[in-house]
């Protein structure tokens, strides 16, 4: 459906990649935000906590990070649009109840734009050591789903992008941003709302007395019904059955967590999204994401001049992980490099999927800036003549 | 000027002088007005109002991949710490615009120098605090570099609401000033010379 258009700023604009973030949020639909300040991603809230009134949107500064976690799960169950926002250290305090999150099936948005850790770290400077800590953070099995803007105009986009995705699988979706994309101002197209698609909370058109809350009937992501709408219903992080009570059981446990895996597995193909450049005749594949993507393809460039046949396959979404796309690849390729700025995460996905067919290499960044092109591409270079 | 026409601008002053809105107008009225691509970063660091301060913009009629500078062309120096602070860094053939109350520049060879006295130019339109948009004005009449429609355009969208008067009298008076210290921009760009200047 098309999105409320008091939320979107149709026109070009000169924003920053955290403005541009907010504005995606409100083009989304997005009308609960709470969270508590941090640097690099304070800006988001600036801007939305500034435009909210005048849609008819919340924001709350919370005591911290746990609270303002908890006060967007709530804010989804009644049927609003929620998301907070933080980086490193707080995306840490946020586990637990992203967890919760992702155990009740609560459709939010968790802005993480990293910066550089462990720790307090480098608050002011660029990082990307948090991509594992998004699918892994917290406790137990489940599955979320986290995407990876390259520019501000990503930030605008991807954010409508993350807010549909979190109402199609009722799940928490990471947009991992970065300090480089959050604080760097480029030029940001809003189109009109007729040409922007937005996901609706779908609501359940059972009568209250044959709803159940978890009960899919065959389909992987359950009906919902908003809290206050005089619908009886049970919701826990505790394994639970159909009806939301919680069952202390084997089977229980089996039916409740495959779930909430099988819901994104089954539909990685649906999700995941990856962009290619030259990839057909690559000798060698840099696979990365984010800020690390454009200052890759400077990197190709110059290995380019030297005669290396070198492809980008950049991943848009990161988790799930782009698993097919890099399997076949490894198959026809001579190497995978990736740079990230942390001291090799993804890379570890990738040598996953690659499974020995070709060799990966890990070109690290421990953070506080972006890769030297001349070094990318001197691993790129040592790639491409181990391969001849 | 860089490869690829690229072209890297730092701008600097103290905290409070509008170091940041300054590059943020230079970098829309590219980006947004005059169908360039600028990407501007600013700087984050124990930075508080009254030490130095700086913004970054790399220009380019292509796509900007790399979003730092390395050695800036043109160098906008508001304050003499800021220009103490890069002044090093400044490319041997570049150009520095600077506010002449504040900044004593000794520039290499081949360096091209052009100063305004942006604050008492803003003093004597009633209000010290448009002295970055004076110097955003000087700065588009030296350099050449972005047309002058496009640079008040930026300035009119960029400025607090109920102050855009204030703010495009400030510009037109740096761009003016100009007219004191040269005759046609510094940079060569494929445009009509500058209204008003000779030849």
């Amino acid at each position: 459906m098309r999105p409320d258009p008091a939320g979107v700023l149709t026109g070009a604009h000169y924003l920053d990649g955290d403005f541009a973030c907010g504005e995606g949020a409100m083009a989304a639909g997005c009308r609960f935000v709470a969270g508590y300040p941090i640097t690099p991603s304070t800006e988001v809230v600036e801007r939305i906590s500034r435009r909210f009134p005048a849609m008819g949107g919340t924001f709350i500064q919370m005591e911290d990070e746990l609270a303002s976690m908890a006060a967007v799960v709530g804010a989804a169950w009644t049927g609003t649009k929620a998301m907070t926002v933080t980086s490193g250290p707080g995306f840490s305090l946020m586990m637990e109840n992203i967890g919760l999150a992702a155990m009740m099936e609560t459709p939010c948005v968790v802005v993480n734009v990293q910066r550089g850790g462990p720790s307090t770290g480098l608050p002011t400077m660029v990082g990307q050591g948090d991509v594992m800590q998004a699918r892994w953070g917290s406790h137990g099995d489940y599955e979320v789903i986290a995407l990876t803007p390259q520019s501000p105009q990503e930030a605008f986009d991807l954010t409508i992008d993350a807010f549909n995705l979190s109402e199609r699988f009722r799940v928490p979706v990471m947009f991992m941003m970065d300090e480089c994309v959050g604080h760097m101002t480029e030029r940001v197209v809003i189109p009109e709302p007729e040409e922007i698609d937005v996901v609706p909370r779908v609501l359940t058109d059972k009568s209250p007395q044959e709803f159940e809350p978890y009960s899919v009937n065959g389909t992987e992501i359950p009906e919902f019904a908003r809290a206050g709408d005089g619908y009886r219903f049970h919701t826990t992080g505790l394994t639970h059955d159909e009806r939301g009570y919680p069952v202390m059981s084997v089977d229980c446990q089996e039916t409740c967590v495959s779930r909430l895996l099988d819901k994104i597995n089954d539909n990685a193909d649906e999700i995941v999204r990856f962009e290619e450049e030259g990839i057909e005749d690559a000798e060698v594949v840099v696979v990365t994401y984010g800020i690390t993507a454009r200052v890759a393809r400077l990197a190709i460039d110059l290995a380019r001049a030297e005669g290396v046949k070198v492809g980008l396959l950049r991943l848009i979404v990161i988790w799930p992980f782009a698993e097919r796309r890099i399997r076949d690849l490894a198959r026809s390729v001579g190497a995978m490099v990736v740079p990230e700025i942390n001291y090799g995460q993804l890379v570890l996905e990738v040598e996953r999927c690659a499974g020995g067919r070709c060799p990966v290499v890990s070109v690290t960044h421990g953070g506080g800036g972006v890769h030297d092109p001349a070094v990318i591409a001197k691993k790129i270079i040592e790639a491409g003549a181990s391969r001849t | 000027m860089s490869e690829g026409g690229r072209v890297e601008v730092r701008v600097t002053g103290f905290g409070g002088q509008g170091v940041v809105l300054a590059g943020h107008i230079i970098g829309r009225a590219c980006a947004i007005h005059a169908g360039k691509n600028a990407t501007m970063i600013q700087s984050f660091g124990p930075e508080a109002r009254g030490s130095a301060c700086s913004a970054t913009l790399a220009i380019s009629d292509g796509e900007v991949l790399y979003p730092y500078i390395g050695r800036p062309d043109i160098l906008v120096a508001m304050s003499s710490e800021g220009f103490e602070k890069y002044r090093d860094e400044l490319k041997d053939d570049g150009i520095l615009v600077y506010e002449q109350d504040l900044v004593h520049p000794v520039v290499k060879e081949g360096q091209r120098a052009y100063g305004a006295p942006s604050t008492r130019i803003a003093e004597s339109l009633g209000r010290a605090i448009v002295q970055n948009i004076v110097m955003v004005g000087f700065f588009g009449a030296t350099t050449g570099l972005v047309p002058v429609e496009a640079l008040r355009e930026a300035v009119e969208h960029s400025v607090p609401a109920g102050t855009e008067k204030l703010n495009l009298a400030a510009f037109d008076r740096g761009f003016e000033y100009h007219k004191n210290v040269l005759t046609q921009p510094a940079l060569e760009v494929d445009r009509p010379p500058l209204e008003g200047a000779p030849g």
